[in-house]
Formats: C-alpha cells, sequence, structure tokens
C-alpha cells in the first residue's frame, strides 16, 4: 500500500479513538488490509470499507461519518480542530473531577470527633459510627427518608450498600452435573462405564440450571419524589453492583438510561455520572409520556428475557394519567413481573385518588411502599418469593 | 455448481442481484470484505429487513451449501456444534464384550472416535468440503444467551471447535459465516471485535421500488409507487413496530391477490394486519389516520409526476 495512505488511515483512527470510538490497533491493520483489498477508487467504497472495519455499535455511526467528512477532506483540518477542542476538554473536565476529590479531601480532613478508619462524621447532634449502635440503627429503620438529617442519611445509605437481594432464580435450558439431578448425563456415564470396562454403566446425572431474571429498575426523579429519589439511586447502585443482568432507567420528563453510570463500583462516582446524565432533576413528571419511550425505545432491547420490573414513583402525573393506562398495560404484557414502589404508602390512609394512580393500579402484579430502611429491606426479601404472585398487593383495585 | 467469489464490490453487488437481493452499495461493500478477508459478517438491524435473507441468497448463487443454526436461549453445545451417539456407542460395547477380551483403553479410544460423533451445523460447517466451504448462517444470535456467545469465540476466530476426546477439529476452508441479530441485547464487544460489523438500515423509496419490482414481477408501477410511499409515511409514525421489507413485500401479494391496481382507504383497512403486527397500532391507525395518511401519499406522487 501506498505508504502516504497507510499513514492517513492511521492518522483517521487515532483520531476516531479521540473521539471516543474503542479500536485497537488489530482493527488498525484490518482497516489498512481492507483497503488494501478494496482499492481506493471510489469515495464511497472506501467510506464503506473503513466503516466496516472500523465500527462496530449502531450509535458510533454518527461519530465516524463526521471525522470521515472532515477528515477525508483535509487531514490537517481534523487534527487542527481537535488540538482546538482538546484544552478546552480537558478543562472542562477537570474542575469537576477536582470538584469531586475536592468534597473528598475536605471529608478527608474534616474534624473527626472519633477517630478511626473509614469512619463518617457528622457535625449534627446525632454521631454516626461505622458499626452503628443497635438502637441507632433500630431508629433508622423506621425513619423515613424525607425526615432524616444529613448524618442519617449517610448512615442509611451504608445500610443500603449492604442490602443483599436474593432473587429468585427461575430455570433455564441449561443443566450442569449433580449426583441428585433428574436427568441421567450419558456423556459421564459412558466414560465412568469404560473406566469399569463397560460391565455397568454407574449413571452420572445432570439437574438443570437456575439463574435469577434480569430486573429493570424505572425511578422516578420529579420534584415530588426529590427526597426519596437520591436513596433510591443509592438503592439501585446496590442492585446493580449485586448482579449482573440489571437496567436502570430516571425519569421525569425525559426517560435516560444510566446502567452504565451506576455500573461503576464507587457509589460517588457512580451517581455523579448518572446525575450528569440526566437533564430533568427534581422537575415535573410525565409518567404517560416517558413509558411510552420506554415502550417503543428500549422494551425490545433491555426486555427480551422475561425480566422482573420495578417501578419506583408516587403516581403523580402532571399530565392526570393521560395515555397511561396503555403504557402501563404494555409494560405489564411485556415483564415476568410488574412491581410498583411507592413512598406514599407509608400513610395509613392512602387512597388511589389520583387520576395517575388509578390508572397504573390496575396493571401491577404488586404493590409496596419504599419510604424507609425498613421497606426496602422488605423489598429485597420479596425480590426472593416470585412464585407468590400479587399476594401482597396492599389495595385491591 | 459452485461459483468462484466475487473479485469486486460490483461482482458482489451483481451477485446478490443475481439471486434477487437489492442491496446498498454499502451492504455490497462490507459483504465483498468479508468474502476477501475470511472473516463473519455481523448484520444488525430491525426484523424483517432482509438480514437473513443474505445468507440464503448468498448460498444459492455462490452454490454452496447453506448452515443454518437458530438460536434460542439455552442453546448449548450438543445441539449446535456436536452430540455422541450413545445408543451406537452402547451396542459398540456390548459387541466387543460378547466378542470376549475387551481391552479397556482401547476400547474408549474406539468409542469415543469421530465414527460416533453427531455432526451438528457448526460442526458441519467446519468439515472438509473441498474447494467450496458452505455459508454458516448464525440466526437471531441475539436469543441465545452469554455461555454460547462465549463459545463461538473459539470458532469464529479459528474456524475451529475442541472435542475433549478427540481434540480440535479445524476447517480446511473456513466457512462463509453470517451472524444475525434483532438486538434484543447487546452482543459483547468480544465477539463483535472477530466480525465486520453492518447495521441494516431500512431502505430509501427508490431502493424498496427496486425490491418490490425484484421480488413481486408482475406489479403495477403505480401500485408499487403507493405501496412504497405508504408504507414509507408508516416509518415515520411513533409507532410500537415499524413494517420492514418483508412486511411491504407481504402487503404488495396481498394486495395483487386481491385484484387491487391502486391503494384505497377501505383496502388499506381491511390489510393492515399484513403491516403492523401490534393491536395498538392498527387501532390507531385504522379510519382517519390512515386515510389522511394515504391522501398525503397520493398527493405527493401526484406532485412528483407534475
Amino acid at each position: 500500500m501506498v505508504g502516504r495512505l497507510a499513514d492517513n488511515v492511521m492518522h483517521f483512527v487515532r483520531a476516531l479513538r479521540a473521539a471516543g470510538l474503542p479500536i485497537g490497533p488489530g482493527r488498525t491493520i484490518e482497516a489498512l488490509r481492507a483497503v488494501e483489498a478494496v482499492g481506493v477508487g471510489r469515495r464511497e467504497d472506501f467510506y464503506w470499507t473503513l466503516h466496516a472495519t472500523l465500527v462496530n455499535r449502531r450509535d458510533q455511526r454518527a461519530v465516524f461519518d463526521q471525522a470521515f467528512h472532515i477528515f477525508w477532506k483535509d487531514p490537517q483540518l481534523l487534527e487542527k480542530m481537535m488540538s482546538l477542542l482538546l484544552p478546552r476538554l480537558t478543562s472542562d473536565e477537570l474542575p469537576n473531577a477536582l470538584d469531586e476529590a475536592s468534597q473528598r479531601v475536605k471529608d478527608a480532613l474534616a474534624p473527626q470527633p472519633v477517630p478511626g478508619p473509614g469512619e463518617e462524621t457528622a457535625p449534627s447532634e446525632i454521631r454516626v459510627d461505622a458499626a452503628l449502635t443497635y438502637s441507632d440503627r433500630e431508629r433508622l429503620q423506621d425513619l423515613d427518608f424525607e425526615d432524616m438529617t444529613a448524618a442519617e442519611e449517610r448512615a442509611a445509605r451504608r445500610i443500603i450498600a449492604q442490602l443483599r437481594f436474593p432473587i429468585e432464580a427461575v430455570r433455564t435450558r441449561r443443566t450442569r452435573p449433580d449426583r441428585r439431578g433428574r436427568r441421567i448425563d450419558l456423556r459421564a456415564s459412558l466414560r465412568a462405564s469404560l473406566r469399569t470396562g463397560g460391565a455397568s454403566i454407574p449413571l452420572a446425572r445432570r439437574a438443570v440450571v437456575t439463574r435469577h431474571p434480569p430486573i429493570v429498575a424505572l425511578c422516578d426523579i420529579s420534584g415530588s419524589m426529590e427526597r426519596y429519589s437520591r436513596m433510591l439511586l443509592h438503592f439501585l447502585h446496590a442492585l446493580t453492583n449485586d448482579r449482573d443482568r440489571v437496567h436502570s432507567f430516571v425519569f421525569g420528563t425525559r426517560l435516560t438510561n444510566v446502567t452504565r453510570h451506576l455500573r461503576h463500583k464507587d457509589v460517588d462516582i457512580a451517581l455523579a455520572k448518572a446525575s450528569k446524565a440526566v437533564a430533568d432533576w427534581s422537575g415535573g413528571t410525565r409518567i404517560g409520556k416517558t413509558l411510552f419511550d420506554f415502550n417503543r425505545l428500549w422494551s425490545r432491547r433491555v426486555m427480551g428475557q422475561g425480566p422482573l420490573v420495578l417501578l419506583i414513583s408516587d403516581g403523580l402525573d402532571q399530565a392526570a394519567g393521560e395515555g397511561l393506562g396503555e403504557q402501563m398495560a404494555r409494560l405489564k404484557r411485556s415483564c415476568r413481573r410488574l412491581i410498583w414502589l411507592n413512598p406514599l404508602l407509608r400513610y395509613e390512609g392512602f387512597e388511589p385518588k389520583s387520576m395517575g394512580v388509578r390508572a397504573m393500579l390496575p396493571h401491577v402484579d404488586e404493590f409496596r411502599p419504599v419510604h424507609n430502611l425498613k421497606s426496602l429491606a422488605e423489598l429485597a426479601n420479596a425480590l426472593g418469593r416470585e412464585r407468590v404472585r400479587g399476594e401482597s398487593k396492599r389495595i385491591a383495585s | 455448481m459452485t461459483t468462484p467469489l466475487p473479485a469486486s464490490i460490483d461482482e458482489t453487488a451483481k451477485l446478490l442481484a443475481g439471486g434477487r437481493y437489492v442491496a446498498e452499495r454499502s451492504l455490497a461493500t462490507v459483504l465483498y470484505l468479508a468474502l476477501r478477508l475470511g472473516r463473519p459478517l455481523f448484520l444488525e438491524g430491525e426484523a424483517g429487513v432482509g438480514k437473513t435473507e443474505i445468507a440464503k441468497v448468498l448460498a444459492e448463487t455462490l452454490g454452496r451449501r447453506l448452515e443454518r443454526l437458530q438460536c434460542y436461549e439455552g442453546l448449548d453445545v450438543s445441539s449446535a456444534v456436536y452430540e455422541w451417539n450413545y445408543a451406537r456407542q452402547m451396542i459398540e460395547i456390548r459387541l466387543a464384550e460378547a466378542a470376549g477380551g475387551a481391552d479397556r483403553a482401547r476400547l474408549g479410544d474406539d468409542v469415543f472416535s469421530s465414527r460416533f460423533l453427531i455432526d451438528r451445523p457448526i460442526l458441519r460447517a467446519l468439515r472438509d468440503h473441498g474447494d467450496a466451504p458452505p455459508v454458516l448462517l448464525i440466526d437471531e444470535l441475539d436469543r441465545s444467551d452469554e455461555p454460547f456467545e462465549a463459545y463461538l469465540l473459539e470458532v469464529l476466530s479459528d474456524f475451529q471447535v475442541t472435542i475433549p476426546e478427540i481434540g480440535a477439529i479445524k476447517a480446511a476452508k473456513p466457512p462463509i459465516v453470517i451472524i444475525t441479530s434483532n438486538r434484543t441485547r447487546e452482543i459483547h464487544d468480544a465477539l463483535k471485535r472477530r466480525c465486520l460489523y453492518h447495521w441494516v438500515d431500512y431502505p430509501d423509496a427508490a431502493r424498496e421500488r427496486a425490491i418490490l419490482a425484484a421480488k413481486v414481477p408482475g406489479i403495477e408501477d403505480r401500485l408499487s409507487r403507493e405501496v412504497v410511499g405508504f408504507v414509507q409515511a408508516l416509518r415515520g409514525l411513533d409507532l410500537f413496530k415499524l413494517p420492514g421489507v418483508a412486511e411491504t413485500i407481504d402487503w404488495a401479494h396481498a394486495l395483487i391477490a386481491l385484484d387491487r391496481i391502486v391503494l384505497d382507504p377501505a383496502t388499506v383497512n381491511d390489510t393492515l394486519g399484513v403491516l403492523l403486527k401490534y393491536q395498538d397500532d392498527i387501532a390507531r391507525l385504522r379510519g382517519s389516520e390512515a386515510a389522511q395518511l394515504l391522501d398525503k401519499v397520493k398527493a405527493d406522487l401526484a406532485a412528483e409526476k407534475a
């Protein structure tokens, strides 16, 4: 190949990499081989040749397209633009990183009445140490998230992080060796038989492998949910890091997928990333519209394997439940079990009066409160009892 | 009768056209590269845009055998790659005993040899086929689970499978591998990395008319324009499931079977079920919205002609 073209392809790959496409050196070589195979007669063919080797997700296509048209018009131009862009990017990122760090630095340097490793202290009247005393723990369990002080909130978060989710597994079509299994493993049986000379066939057995179903969580972050949603995001983070196949979305007036952000192990970074991605914190709610968006854009991509759906919302809908019923029905039809978690259920006299709540209630399998740690822990347990369908519906609809 | 592989993008496009497949230039390019570089081709796209069809057409026009593997959750090695023929193995053991003096080690080697192996699609695709390796279609990979996806890594990078009792079986000549996915979940990057990737989009109006002309010979030009115009307009709406090319073709067949030469609101209403597969979508379109859409399409076509 002409050396100059190879150089340019390499520069192009580097530009794409800087733009965020994950392209390893192996694929660069692949791209060069492909260009060699096709030749550079037509611009369109050249475009699709590079596209075939350098792009492997649909969402990378826009970036590739822009980069291609800028770069192959004037290779220097893109570089110039990148160099212009780069300092700005870093200076944009930097303060944020500093912010995050500085909060931690501040936390670390804050005066600590009770010294000890990994302890958080609060300036307020309640002192919380890493191992909560029993009575503190007890009190926290029943305390409404809304009424917690900053310190209590922090303690609660730590308890949430330790929650385990014994979600009941469903049977798959796979099997594994198991002496008490119900199926006979012919392959292993025959081999064992040959070891003894084929005189007898000692039966080896296999059992069906079970696996937890995927979980899809849709969490309301509108103004009326403000105090709860932050705590619930901690809950979602704990859930995401406890197992694979968890998809998390948040919504107010728009729907945002925060799965990738919440996957970060460190809860502070995960939540910072998630909140940066969300544009409609503490605003209004349009449950019907966001569920419509979910059904249309995401349903087919995340609901494939019969998931459990957790819908976390107070059901207060700006659009007064318009179109909500149909979207709930569709959601219900595409999942294994639909659980609605509603913080307003803490009030004994809660009645499904609002239009939104009325539209949603007939379609859920289970309706539970989530306003304090106890209810979260109960939820964690309830997820383990998959078979008892709708048994704990609190309000008949 | 096998045909040699195409030597350029133009030839690839011509080959597909010979199989009555109207391909975009981009698809012809990526397909040519897959054939030329011997790499698996990973096709993603909505249902009914002709992903599976490519493999079929390729097998037909190149004169190769098609090995098709339909994926589903729990698909395992014994139904995708190979299985031992246990009945024959047991008979063999009994026969050896009856003949007397069964030598354990020899018997073990004998019973677990390729004589007792049942080939499944993947292993069949890797077997020696002389100069014309088959087309291996791994259909709807997104339906399988992650363990199977991981198993495919060895197959796709080295074109070999390892059977513990025998060892690795490697293809003398790699098969032509086409993988399709409807994207009901994301396929792992490790697998995509071994493939050439292409997103198959809905065709534009001109290409869709060309597809109709190839697939529904004898369709009137006017009907074809109206059908394509209507389907393209549907794709601009917020529907739960947009109609694919397969639906367009089905619809055209249905209209011809009903002896229609132009679209009218009543016919559209009665045949909506061919295009749309969700009750919500049909309920929404039926009646005035379909009629409005049809009026708009006809007006656009009239304006185009004028």
